[in-house]
């Protein structure tokens, strides 16, 4: 469902743009809200959630769909944890629709989808990785990582229980927003994807912004 | 597959939990023997525990929402676990997750250990952390499941809609695997299942030795990223891969 926000960027508390086939790992305070701005359209953000208090109590997408009986996120969306736990809200989407089917890209699942010698082309799970190895703080390694979500990217299914990889419903300036139900862990990889139209064959930027829960 | 010649052939109740380790070759065949029965699967390399089933990059390599016959079962280093061979049914379900202890006590009850014995209502997640422990594994090694014999298609809007018609009395699904696993399994409800009464169907696991895959295999064959993902396990199994030391 399409529900603007009306925070406005120049109130944020912090803003910081991601590059794509970058990452953003940090904490995110119960009540903070966090917009996740497609600066030039049709951007894939693969975004994780963990609980801070207790990493292993994660981003679920299987039962984040479940309970909502639905496979799409947008406003009003609970992203649940494994334990049922809310991690975060959407409250605010300008795009409509986002995927949590399709995973992450890694350099392992691009030779089978396109071809044995893209072995060693970058990828949201790189990322990932190195995310975790350069933040120990957080306690993460490749166990934590698991099926994300991929704000902006539009993976629709058919009755007969086809899978396709649409166009973005997303352009420049789209964004979603969430708040945080709990203090919890953000890692969001800005997807270095080159063999797939998703992004029509062109990763660009996105941009962070979290305002305190006081900010009007 | 030659029945005749299973080595293993056992029933699991429903609403319980077993795991097993299959060498590359076995053949797994699951027959939900009363209709309507929900297996709960996850699956491990057992050489390096953090390789594990990876459903989106399973549906996302076969442009799939369901599984059925051709389809591979891909692991997160893009690897194929174990290949559908067989299938009766259909249909079977990987984005649902599997229940839990509060949502089968909202939907059937609290029915403990201490009062109802073998008849309690057990849940898919604390079967799968049962089945795990015993290898090591725990909450982080969790995954988006399989749940065989059970279907939720999508609506044009996305809404997912349960069909607790999908699976009749006989139906099976064979599976061959195509490197050493792990398999985790439970016959809980599928966390969808709203029936009146916990559903408790049976489950037939029999094991046997498959046949080499040739090179015109169905599942090979099936989607062009699956002959990709056979030339990835094989080069796995045929090189030497010492064990990865555990965490």
């Amino acid at each position: 469902m399409l529900h603007p926000s009306k925070l406005k960027p120049e109130s944020a508390q912090f803003r910081k743009v991601i590059p794509a086939g970058d990452y953003w790992i940090d904490s995110v305070a119960k009540n903070q809200r966090l917009r996740i701005v497609d600066v030039e359209g049709n951007q894939s953000a693969d975004t994780l959630f963990f609980a801070a208090s207790d990493p292993a109590d994660r981003y679920s997408a299987v039962d984040t769909i479940r309970a909502q009986g639905n496979i799409y996120l947008t406003t009003g969306s609970k992203l649940l944890a494994t334990s049922g736990n809310v991690l975060a809200q959407i409250v605010a989407d300008t795009v409509g629709r986002h995927d949590t089917l399709g995973g992450a890209c890694a350099a392992e699942s691009n030779t089978v989808r396109y071809a044995l010698d893209k072995r060693t082309m970058h990828s949201c799970r790189d990322s990932y990785l190195l995310a975790v190895a350069e933040n120990e703080r957080f306690g993460l390694s490749k166990r934590d990582l698991t099926h994300n979500i991929n704000f902006f990217m539009n993976v629709p299914v058919t009755a007969d229980g086809g899978l396709r990889f649409a166009d973005g419903l997303s352009g420049p300036g789209e964004y979603v927003e969430l708040q945080a139900a709990m203090d919890i862990i953000v890692l969001i990889s800005n997807c270095p994807q080159l063999n797939n139209p998703c992004n029509a064959y062109n990763p660009t930027p996105l941009e962070i912004l979290v305002w305190d829960p006081d900010v009007p | 597959m030659d029945l005749s010649q299973s080595g293993f052939s056992g029933m699991i109740e429903g609403g319980k939990h077993w795991s097993c380790v299959l060498g590359a070759g076995t053949v797994l065949r699951l027959t939900d023997v009363e209709g309507g029965a929900n297996v709960g699967m996850l699956i491990y390399n057992p050489a390096s525990l953090l390789e594990r089933y990876n459903a989106p990059d399973t549906l996302k390599c076969q442009h799939t929402f369901k599984l059925t016959r051709g389809h591979c079962l891909y692991s997160d280093m893009g690897r194929i676990f174990c290949s559908i061979t067989g299938d009766s049914v259909g249909w079977h379900d990987t984005v649902c997750g599997t229940s839990n202890q509060a949502q089968v006590a909202q939907r059937w009850g609290e029915k403990s250990y201490q009062n109802y014995r073998n008849d309690w209502t057990q849940n898919g997640l604390d079967a799968f952390l049962v089945e795990g422990g015993k290898y090591g594994l725990g909450k982080r090694d969790l995954a988006a499941n399989v749940n065989w014999f059970s279907k939720a298609a999508v609506a044009d809007d996305g809404a997912l809609q349960f069909d607790p018609e999908n699976s009749h009395a006989g139906g099976h699904v064979d599976l061959r695997f195509e490197m050493d696993a792990l398999v985790l399994l439970h016959t809980c409800p599928h966390p969808l299942n709203s029936a009146r009464v916990y559903p408790r169907r049976p489950v037939q696991v029999q094991l046997s030795k498959g046949a080499a895959v040739t090179e015109d295999d169905f599942c090979r064959n099936s989607r062009p990223e699956n002959g990709r993902g056979f030339a990835n396990t094989e080069q796995y199994r045929h090189c030497s891969h010492p064990r990865i030391g555990d965490r």
